[in-house]
């Protein structure tokens, strides 16, 4: 008889699989197919109708909880709550935003016996959109040229360098290509309207783009990489198919990224190759992408290696992916009670 | 001139680079050129064959020929030997 596998009980959030998807549901399918444990999974999320609140064969419970912006004590408040019905052992977190205030209640967290993989703060901020200049410089990775502004002033006195076309940016979210300055002034005040200041104005690198994925474990070491090329793009810039390459240099720059910044936890680099066949690092995403599940296709299961260093395990890196597999995202109509839909919305519990 | 030793290419056409991720369909004579190459045969061989072959004017093949091969070099999948 096999023995019998240890059960967890993992809080994920990120559960909105919508046009944009937040990588949570992916996530969870990848711990679903763990082979070192079982789950029971808590969801956690911010709208009354993220999809994965009602995917039930995925999420066993869902919570709702409070934005980043509401201030960590309310955050931790929500998760101390949740806790004290759930019992967690880990928390996966699966936004950029909330990072912040779970990375400086890590320490807080563990004392309480729930433990995470996160990158340090030092990490989080060096890897940041308007950081990524000195990122650059600092760990010698081509990076496009990029402006920090402030005010709609400053698109006036941009530096000779930058030619157009330019990509404007917001602090965590939405990037635009803009071709004249009209075009920067409207996308500036789209985005700080939605994510505030500061937007990110970068040169643009026309070219290729690849993506991969993978797991650090803090200590220099590439426990996993998946790189993969977008295949079918959506009006937002997202994947929704892809396929895993093996090109070596991506590799590579992944090996140099992780044994340089010592990176801990899950990353997604966004790349463009240029004419040149030069790579320039666009991004650094620090935590998994949507498109994580593809890893477990190809045979690196990196949500279950992340809960493996979280639980202070030795996890071995992997040696090997397979080259030629896709993923193809499809959108799927669920049918939910109303009583559902209700429960979440008024007692933040389903 | 050789046909990289990583691609892969299927009977039926299909052709896939691993390094980039790109993918394309030829016709058959397109998959007989590029199974030629990746068996080693020089180009100059592989054209009288297709020519004998085909009995296609040398003029009409040697410009399409060219622009075949001019694709594969666009579309890195060769390399010199």
């Amino acid at each position: 008889m096999p023995d019998k596998k240890r059960k967890l009980t993992i809080a994920v959030s990120g559960l909105n699989a919508i046009d944009s998807p937040g990588p949570g549901v992916a996530v969870i399918r990848a711990l679903r197919e763990a082979e070192s444990f079982d789950v029971r999974i808590i969801g956690l999320a911010y709208e009354s109708l993220e999809p994965g609140i009602f995917m039930h064969d995925l999420v066993d419970k869902t919570y709702q909880i409070p934005y980043p912006s509401t201030g960590i004590e309310t955050i931790f408040e929500r998760i101390e709550y949740i806790h004290s019905i759930e019992k967690l052992d880990i928390i996966i977190p699966n936004f950029d935003a909330e990072l912040y205030p779970l990375i400086r209640l890590e320490d807080k967290l563990k004392e309480m016996g729930i433990k995470m993989f996160l990158p340090t703060m030092e990490q989080f901020e060096e890897r940041h959109k308007v950081n990524l200049n000195d990122f650059g410089k600092k760990y010698n990775i081509k990076v496009p040229k990029s402006i920090v502004i402030h005010e709609i002033s400053s698109v006036y006195s941009l530096p000779s360098e930058f030619k157009y076309p330019v990509v404007v940016k917001g602090k965590y979210y939405d990037a635009s290509v803009c071709h004249n300055i009209d075009q920067i002034k409207t996308q500036f005040n789209k985005i700080t309207a939605k994510w505030g200041l500061p937007v990110i104005i970068q040169e643009f690198i026309h070219g290729t783009e690849f993506n991969v994925t993978g797991l650090g474990d803090g200590n220099g070491n590439t426990i996993s990489a998946v790189p993969m090329r977008k295949q079918y793009i959506t009006e937002k810039g997202k994947a929704w198919g892809g396929i895993s390459i093996s090109d070596k240099r991506i590799l590579d720059l992944t090996d140099h990224f992780l044994s340089q910044t010592k990176w801990r936890g899950g990353f997604e680099l966004e790349l463009m190759k240029d004419k040149e066949n030069d790579f320039y690092l666009l991004e650094i995403n620090p935590r998994m992408p949507a498109w994580i599940y593809l890893s477990v296709g190809v045979g690196q299961n990196i949500p279950e290696a992340l809960v493996r260093l979280a639980l202070d395990e030795d996890v071995k890196p992997f040696t090997h992916y397979q080259v030629g597999k896709m993923f193809v995202r499809y959108a799927w109509d669920m049918i939910v009670d109303m009583e559902e839909f209700q429960a979440i919305s008024t007692l933040g519990e389903l | 001139m050789r046909i990289k030793s990583n691609i892969a290419v299927s009977d039926s056409g299909f052709i896939f680079n691993p390094d980039t991720g790109e993918s394309f369909t030829v016709n058959p004579t397109g998959a007989l050129i590029i199974n030629q190459l990746k068996e080693g045969r020089e180009l100059k061989e592989i054209g009288n064959d297709i020519r004998e072959k085909y009995n296609v004017q040398f003029v009409t093949f040697e410009k399409d020929f060219d622009d075949f091969i001019g694709l594969l070099r666009n579309y890195s999948l060769i390399e010199n030997a």
